[in-house]
This record gives C-alpha cells, structure tokens and sequence, in this order.
C-alpha cells in the first residue's frame, strides 16, 4: 500500500514540477470547445443543444493527449523496469498511474467543464448531471486509457495509436455521459445514466488495471 | 491442440484440410446464391430485398466468428506462447474486419431501401462498427513495434479486452429497443424464420465458414513463411 501512495505521490510531484503538462492539456480543452461556436456559429440554442457532447468528447480527446507518454517516459528511463522488480504487483502500478492521471488531467477538466459550458449556455438545469456524469466518467477513461498506455510501450507512433485503441472503448461512457446531461436539460430524470456511468466505473476498477498489469508485463519482459 | 502448435505438423494437416474446404466453399456458396437469390420466396412485407439477408446475415456471423478466433488464439499465445497462436491471431483479424465491413456495407444497402436510410446510430450497429474498430486497432497495434513477438503479445492482451464488445453485440438488440431486428435464428423458443429461408440461409453460413477457414490457412502459412525468412535473413547477418 506504501508503495502504491508513493507512486501516485511521485507522478503529482511530477506533475506539479513539470506544470506545463497539465496546463497543456487544460489549454487543449479550451481551444477545442471554443472552436465550436465560430465553426457551427453563435446561435445560442444551437450552442446549448450540443454543448454536452461538445465538452464529453472534448474532455475524451484531452485525456488522449496525455495517454502515450503515461508509461513511456518511465520505460525509457528505465524507472519501468525498476517498478516492476519493486514488489508492487503490476496491477497496482497500472491503478496508481490512473489514479494519478486523473487526478492531473480529469480532475482539472471536470472543474472547468462548467465554466466553459456557461460560455456554451448550456441550460442551468443540466450542470448537476454534466459534472456529477463527468465525475463519474473520466475516472473510467482514464481506467481504459491506462490500458492502451500500457499496451503501446515501445510503440512506432504511440500517441495516435492509443488513441485509435482507447476510443471506441469509451463509447459506452459518452454515450451515458450525453445522455445524462441531455435528460438534465429536458427536465428528466437523470439518475438512470448516472447509474449506467457509476457501474462502468465499478466494473473499470478491477478489470482495467488487470489487463493494464498484464500488458505491462509483456513490455518489461 | 498442443500437437498442433508444432508449425510442421499444423501445416502437413492445414495443406491437406486446404482444397476440401476449398470445394466446400465454391459448393456451398454456390448451392447457397442459387438457391438463396433464384430459388426461394420473397419476403411478404420486404419483397426481393430479402435477400440481401443471406449475403448480410452470415457475414455478420462471422465477424463474430472472427473475434472469438482471434480471442481464442491470443489467450493460447499469452498462456502457452506458441507462436503458431500469433499468427493465428496476426491471420484472424484482416478476415474477421473483412466479413465486418461486409455485413457494415450489406446491411447499409438494404436499410435504405427498408428503413429509409443508409446508417441509424441504434445499438445494434454502434457495436458493429465498434468491433470493426477493434479489428483496426488490433492490426495497427500488432505492426506498431519493431519487434513483432512483442507486437504479437500487446495485441493479444487487447483482443481480449476487446472481448466485452461480443456479448454487448449478441444482446444489443434485446437490451435497447431499437431499429435492428431481434434474433430470429438462434433464439430461445425456437427459430421464426420459415425453413424455405432457412435452407439458403445456413448454406451461406457454411460457405462462410469454409471461406474463413480457406482464408485463415493461406494467410498463417504466408505469416509463417514471412516469419521464416526474416529469421533466415537474421541469421544472414549475424554470421
């Protein structure tokens, strides 16, 4: 357990010392939600209809930029192989790295979200489903992420593969995710998707660091 | 299976298996069209259109056909590392994206005729289009590293992530109520489709298969010998 904290404990540290990253990422969303309204043009109702999948499927591209380099840097630098003889089973260190990346990545996207859905007039009773949905999305993108992360070590081209990979993986989680924000804003009730969101993540938990460690296993080998 | 993972032995048995699923293939298909495109009714409600299920509906068969096979090896490369399982997995996915993209196309073709358009995002085909999206990254994955043992063993590991999509596929049309049609074949209470279509219907489903077979043999054999000549080549350039 030690060395499991130690490990989420280190990847912050490295992300505060290295801010640009996650200001980066940050930066990303912005850009991208903001190049929606001067391509569809600022109609407001407009805006508001589609403003939900806009900032789903932004916040989902932002967490791919960060995928590629999640384990990367450390096979490079030899810290992977390091982890590995460490005692920490292998699955514990694939939930620590996403643990860690969504605490620099996802966490920071789901407080902005609202901020940049006001600038999208995203209706007012829809905000408690698009950041209760994003809270509970973004853990298991960042789950699934850690996966492909794991599996494009040593990869021609990571960065776009992973994406290629995680993607269609995270379909169920936008689909639940837009669709809570779209019941929000029609006045439905949106704890049935919000359901749907919790028990991805729960069954994301187990399963994705299991399959994360196993392919983080045929890297080191 | 293990007297099989040695490449020699799997080949001497695959050449032989090779020109009987060949004519199994050309018959069944053959008997199949025939039958299925000249020689049985046109539906009540669909008219001649009908038959574009005995092209669709096999197809879509095997592209989980396909998965199951590319799941099946990668678990055997991961837990015995036999190489022959590799390429299997390596043989598997390009057949398996094909009959996809087929059942994709084929069932495009006829729901604009039926449902009035070429494509609706319901259940049914997102997963579809999700396993076709799976079939690609497993083929971009395994050909990513320079190393093709390692490209083999991360490709397995997602072929079987890739393996919750199979069941969400199967049941996609009982769990959400939408445009594409429930099971009609393989259902509890027995089968709904009148056996003047189901004749063709399962003909094709064979012919199918004997296709897969024929194409899954000659794409392992050309892997292996690929396999071969780059280690002949390395060791070219060792000595």
């Amino acid at each position: 357990m030690n060395g499991f904290l130690a490990l989420i404990g280190r990847d912050l540290r490295l992300a505060r010392r290295q801010g640009a990253d996650v200001a980066m990422t940050l930066a990303f969303f912005v850009v991208v939600v903001a190049l929606f309204p001067l391509g569809l043009g600022p109609t407001p109702a407009l805006l508001a209809r589609i403003a939900g999948g806009v900032l789903w499927v932004t916040a989902l591209l932002a967490a791919m930029l960060s995928f590629d380099r999640l384990f990367q840097q450390d096979a490079d630098d030899g810290g992977l192989d390091l982890l590995a003889l460490s005692g920490l089973p292998l699955v514990l260190v694939a939930l620590a790295k996403a643990v860690a990346h969504w605490l620099t990545t996802g966490l920071p996207t789901v407080l902005l979200a609202p901020l940049l859905a006001l600038t999208l007039d995203l209706p007012a009773a829809a905000y408690p489903a698009l950041v209760i949905g994003l809270l509970l999305g973004t853990p298991t993108v960042s789950l699934l992420g850690t996966v492909g992360a794991a599996l494009v070590v040593g990869a021609r081209r990571a960065g776009v593969l992973v994406a290629l990979i995680v993607l269609p993986l995270t379909i169920p989680v936008l689909i639940f995710g837009v669709a809570a924000v779209e019941a929000g804003g029609a006045g439905l009730p949106i704890q049935p998707h919000l359901t749907l969101l919790a028990a991805l993540l729960a069954a994301a938990i187990p399963l994705a660091p299991l399959a994360a460690g196993a392919a983080l296993r045929q890297a080191v080998e | 299976m293990h007297r099989f993972a040695n490449p020699t032995r799997f080949l001497r048995l695959a050449n032989a298996l090779l020109p009987w699923l060949a004519a199994a293939a050309v018959l069944l298909l053959g008997s199949g069209l025939w039958l299925g495109l000249l020689r049985s009714p046109a539906d009540y409600q669909q008219g001649e259109t009908v038959r574009i299920m005995y092209v669709h509906v096999p197809a879509a068969w095997m592209a989980m056909a396909g998965y199951t096979t590319l799941a099946l090896s990668s678990l055997a490369f991961l837990v015995w590392k036999h190489p022959l399982a590799d390429l299997a997995a390596r043989a598997a996915s390009p057949i398996g994206a094909s009959f996809t993209a087929i059942a994709l196309v084929t069932g495009a073709l006829w729901g604009q005729p039926m449902w009035g358009t070429w494509w609706v995002w319901d259940a049914r085909l997102t997963s579809v289009l999700v396993l076709l999206f799976l079939y690609l990254g497993h083929m971009a994955l395994t050909n990513a590293f320079d190393d093709p043992e390692r490209g083999g063993r991360a490709g397995a590991v997602l072929a079987l992530v890739g393996v919750v999509n199979l069941p969400i596929i199967k049941f996609s049309v009982d769990w959400w109520n939408t445009l594409h049609q429930p099971a009609s074949v393989l259902r509890l209470g027995g089968s709904t489709i009148d056996p003047a279509m189901m004749k063709p219907l399962f003909l094709m489903a064979g012919g199918y298969l004997a296709v897969f077979g024929v194409a899954l043999i000659l794409r392992i054999r050309a892997l292996y010998a690929e396999r071969r000549l780059r280690q002949l080549r390395l060791s070219l350039t060792d000595a």
